[in-house]
């Protein structure tokens, strides 16, 4: 019963952040200088006049308000100004699904690299392993994703011709975009991975565990991961984030047809409505993803339902 | 053996009754440590020297950044052009160094600004708690579940590009790390013996929160503010790269590298020396700010 | 009686934030079958570093045995490859800890924690048989309804219980020697007569040998054989016990067994403390460790390291003054 409490409030919090979105855009959206219409040629002012009333643009604040909930909620997200015929929706509807398969590939990679390495790194503390696993995440994370992916391209693509270079036409050319996308997630994990693994590793019932005679193999699988992985699953938020953002400057290096490209075209080509609506898109996928999981958490774990015994560890 | 040395000791000491060991506060052994880890001090070594790279790299230049030699565009490094000219044949040396201006000074205005309304919304949520704490809290947290960077990028795209839109649009939801983190160590803090101390000898609660609860929570504090400072470069960088960044004849490293991006392939120093001073920056602010961190846990402490 | 267990002039140190903390400084100590072996000492004598030794638990990357050999059945237990100390660890000797709250994997039930050792080590016997054996386990270390408390989790039982379910767990695999580090520390005065209780029934219906650690000399006194008293990483006494209590040789000893309080000297009396305290263990020092705070140390003792001397067929000191050259030695 108290599960259901929890999850109901989250939900609850999800459509509230959901709104602010919603809200925070339909301001951005208004105080845009000038008019959607400003680029194209001086246009006589009843025909701009009826392209207002047209578009609904003539109407009080709280009226396009009001209207503009409910299109996102029967998903109706407007057309592209600069695109002519084309609605947000079908940009979406053709890029999205590509963006999709591109970044549960990184997801994949990202988590699967990240928690070997990070177990690695822990398991091996002071080894050599250890100081190669934080070499690999320190680069990990300052160099760029655009460098990343230029340099991969550069070299594995281009000059060893190992990979093609461009485009999304079979799975070996899904690996190298997956791979620059994964890059930064894979170090973070890696490092939450291995701060939490030692952390668990210090605490005293791994002692016991090693004094019953299991080899430090089965300590880990047995008694550490289970533990030391809850850190990391609060970690999925900003991996899924990070995972859409690099999307944009990878598609756009590996001229991929999905929806970052097009969202990254929209900002060059100032398609207000395009770039906002999107990003109310992405902005509702991603904490779609983040409830899903913290349901998925809470379900899971056990210490939910031992809140009483658990060891309090630095919660934030 | 010598039967005198079974004599009893009469010349010897008196105990000591209580042995000071020389005791060290919070921040000394803090700090000590800091400076046992060599790999953070490599990091901060570098970074003092890029800070002054910046400051006084461009005196040791004959040129100017915007000064253009056209029939020298695309040269590779030389000895009349250290690190080569850019399309427009601006010497590369002079753009760099103006370039770790505008990108350190966005990057450290950012993370500063961050850490003052971070400080401030975390201090008051974790110190009044009830009421407030819920409030600010349920706040942030709606805010912290909306992508960062897609807000920095719709700022950007409504408020133009420019080096300080660059800044609010990073300040607008960074302060939020720094904020949930603060709070979480006042909380922590609040519940120490020594505050019930300090609240039985009379203390206001905002001398408490001053002169107790801020400083011992400052190790945190400083490793958050330095790890938000290279999140604040990649996001320029990456602004740049989308067309935001800031606009010419300004430069920073990122739209340097936005541009080397296209050029790699015949000039591939337009990309790898702006590429080196961002990735060397960032690792370093990394390095550095995990060992500030790694210096002031209590739970290493001997 | 043979000796089950022999530590020979075992050195260990820790490198902790780049200094070198001597944590053993040379002990020796045996062990013989059946007895109940207790080693007491302050909080920093190094004893729980003592025993995590002879188990091989300590921290690979912060410490070493810089000399030393410790013998169990004939064996160098120090010299043994981590895939043969670990058929040794659980099922020949076997250790419990002191805090049974946090020795406890929460997300664990303590069914599955107590059977674990002994499916390790007897990977023949099936699961159900298993779990049969760790219920009557669990009914032997005095556990109500072990049937459902075998598939609780370790919060939802009290001090007491957690550390008799530690037990079990540390004897699933009959093993000859029990290690106990402080085991009743953090528990209340009446469940430590309890536990104690039930270590002694372990001891003498298994026939497992016992080391007790412990800062406690009242629980030495009541439970052990023998006795080791530490201090600062060296043995500096060890007999058994009614000839320790009666006619310590030891300064030290003498000291620890001045300062508890007695029931029949008067109030007024006042506590007599050992002065000053013990010794940084960074720095290496000549000398007895106990000099400094010893009001009868001789000329020799700044100098030189008592060896250890045998004043009696069961009793050693490591104390000048009982040097058979020292003239005032009484004999």
């Amino acid at each position: 019963m108290q599960l259901f409490a929890t999850l109901l409030r989250k939900f609850f919090l999800l459509v509230v952040s959901l709104l602010c979105v919603a809200t925070l855009t339909f301001i951005l959206m208004h105080t845009i200088p000038g008019d959607p219409f400003m680029q194209e040629q001086a246009i006589p002012a009843e025909i701009l006049k009826s392209m207002y009333h047209h578009y609904g643009l003539d109407d009080p604040l709280t009226v396009q308000y009001g209207r503009y909930l409910k299109n996102l909620v029967t998903w109706n997200l407007g057309p592209s100004f600069n695109y002519e015929g084309r609605t947000v929706n079908e940009i979406i509807a053709d890029g999205f699904p590509v963006s999709l398969a591109l970044g549960c590939e990184s997801l994949f990679l990202a988590i699967g690299s990240g928690l070997l390495l990070g177990s690695l790194s822990a398991a091996f503390r002071s080894g050599w392993q250890d100081h190669m696993a934080i070499f690999v995440s320190a680069m990990g994370i300052s160099l760029p994703n655009f460098l990343i992916a230029t340099l991969l391209q550069f070299f594995l693509a281009m000059k060893m011709n190992l990979l093609p270079i461009a485009r999304w036409e079979s799975f070996a050319h899904t690996l190298l975009p997956a791979l620059s996308i994964a890059a930064l997630p894979t170090a973070f994990i890696a490092r939450l991975t291995r701060s939490s693994m030692i952390e668990v590793l210090q605490q005293d019932f791994i002692l016991t565990a090693r004094a019953k005679g299991l080899r430090m193999r089965q300590v880990i699988l047995r008694h550490v991961l289970r533990n030391a992985l809850l850190p990391v699953i609060t970690y999925v938020g900003p991996l899924t984030a990070s995972v859409i953002t690099g999307s944009f400057v990878v598609e756009k290096i590996f001229a991929i047809p999905g929806l970052g490209h097009w969202f990254v075209s929209s900002v060059a080509g100032r398609d207000y409505t395009v770039i906002l609506n999107i990003t109310v898109f992405y902005s509702f996928f991603l904490m779609a993803c983040v409830f899903l999981v913290d349901v998925l958490y809470c379900i899971v774990d056990p210490r939910i339902r031992l809140r009483e015994g658990r060891i309090t560890k630095n919660q934030n | 053996m010598d039967p005198d040395h079974f004599l009893p000791l009469c010349s010897r000491q008196p105990i000591v009754q209580d042995q000071v060991v020389a005791g060290s506060s919070y921040w000394k052994e803090s700090l000590r440590r800091l400076r046992a880890n060599r790999i953070a001090l490599l990091g901060i070594g570098i970074l003092i020297f890029l800070g002054l790279f910046a400051l006084f790299g461009p005196m040791l230049s004959p040129y100017e950044h915007y000064e253009m030699h056209l029939p020298m565009k695309n040269s590779p490094p030389s000895s009349k052009f250290i690190f080569g000219t850019d399309e427009l044949g601006r010497d590369m040396y002079t753009r760099t160094c103006h370039g770790a201006r505008i990108s350190l000074f966005v990057g450290i205005t950012a993370a500063f600004l961050d850490l003052v309304i971070g400080v401030a919304v975390g201090a008051i949520a974790g110190c009044v708690g009830g009421k407030w704490d819920e409030a600010i809290m349920r706040t942030v947290d709606i805010l912290y579940s909306i992508p960062h960077l897609l807000i920095v990028i719709m700022l950007m795209v409504v408020m133009g590009p420019g080096i300080f839109t660059i800044i609010i649009a990073l300040t607008f939801t960074g302060w939020i790390g720094m904020a949930r983190i603060v709070r979480g160590q006042i909380l922590q803090l609040k519940q120490l013996d020594f505050v019930r101390a300090a609240e039985a000898l009379g203390a206001s609660r905002g001398r408490i929160l001053l002169r107790h609860l801020i400083p011992n929570a400052m190790g945190p504090i400083l490793a958050t503010m330095t790890l938000t400072i290279p999140t604040a470069i990649f996001a320029e960088a990456f602004l740049s790269f989308l067309g935001l960044g800031v606009q010419a004849p300004a430069t920073s490293w990122g739209s340097m590298a936005s541009t080397g991006v296209y050029a790699l392939r015949f000039y591939p120093w337009r990309l790898f020396i702006p590429a080196t001073f961002i990735s060397l920056t960032m690792l370093c602010f990394n390095l550095v700010g995990d060992g500030i961190r790694d210096a002031f846990d209590p739970r290493l402490r001997t | 009686m043979s000796n089950l267990l022999e530590v020979e002039d075992l050195h260990i140190c820790f490198s902790v934030l780049g200094q070198e903390v001597h944590a053993l400084r040379g002990i020796n100590f045996t062990l013989r079958k059946g007895e109940i072996l207790g080693i007491a000492g302050e909080s920093g004598c190094g004893k729980s570093v003592a025993a995590k030794a002879i188990m091989r638990l300590l921290p690979a990357h912060s410490s070493s045995v810089s000399q030393g050999k410790i013998f169990y059945n004939g064996q160098n237990l120090l010299k043994l490859s981590e895939a043969e100390m670990r058929s040794v660890r659980g099922k020949e000797i076997a250790m419990i800890f002191q805090d049974p709250m946090t020795s406890l994997n929460p997300t664990k039930t303590i069914g599955a924690q107590v059977m674990e050792g002994y499916c390790l080590h007897r990977p023949e016997i099936k699961k159900q048989e298993a779990k049969h054996y760790a219920i009557e386990l669990l009914r032997q270390v005095g556990i109500p309804q072990p049937e459902e408390r075998f598939l609780a989790y370790p919060h939802l039982f009290s001090g007491g219980m957690r550390q008799r379910a530690m037990i079990a767990l540390a004897i699933a695999s009959e093993p000859k020697i029990l290690l106990a580090d402080e085991p009743t520390t953090a528990l209340d005065v009446t469940i430590q007569a309890q536990i104690l209780d039930l270590l002694r029934k372990i001891a003498q219906e298994n026939g497992t040998s016992i080391i007790l650690i412990t800062h406690d000399l009242s629980v030495i006194a009541n439970m052990c054989d023998r006795v080791a008293i530490m201090y600062a990483g060296k043995i500096v006494e060890e007999a058994p016990v009614d000839v320790l209590f009666k006619t310590p040789r030891h300064p030290y000893t003498q000291g620890l067994l001045h300062s508890i309080p007695r029931l029949d000297t008067p109030r007024d009396h006042p506590l007599v403390p050992i002065e000053g305290r013990p010794p940084n263990l960074t720095k290496t020092f000549s000398g007895c460790a106990f000099c400094p705070r010893c009001s009868s140390a001789l000329r020799i003792c700044t100098a030189n390291d008592p060896p250890y001397i045998s004043c009696d067929t069961e009793h050693h000191v490591a104390c000048w003054r009982e040097h058979p050259q020292n003239p005032h030695n009484q004999g």
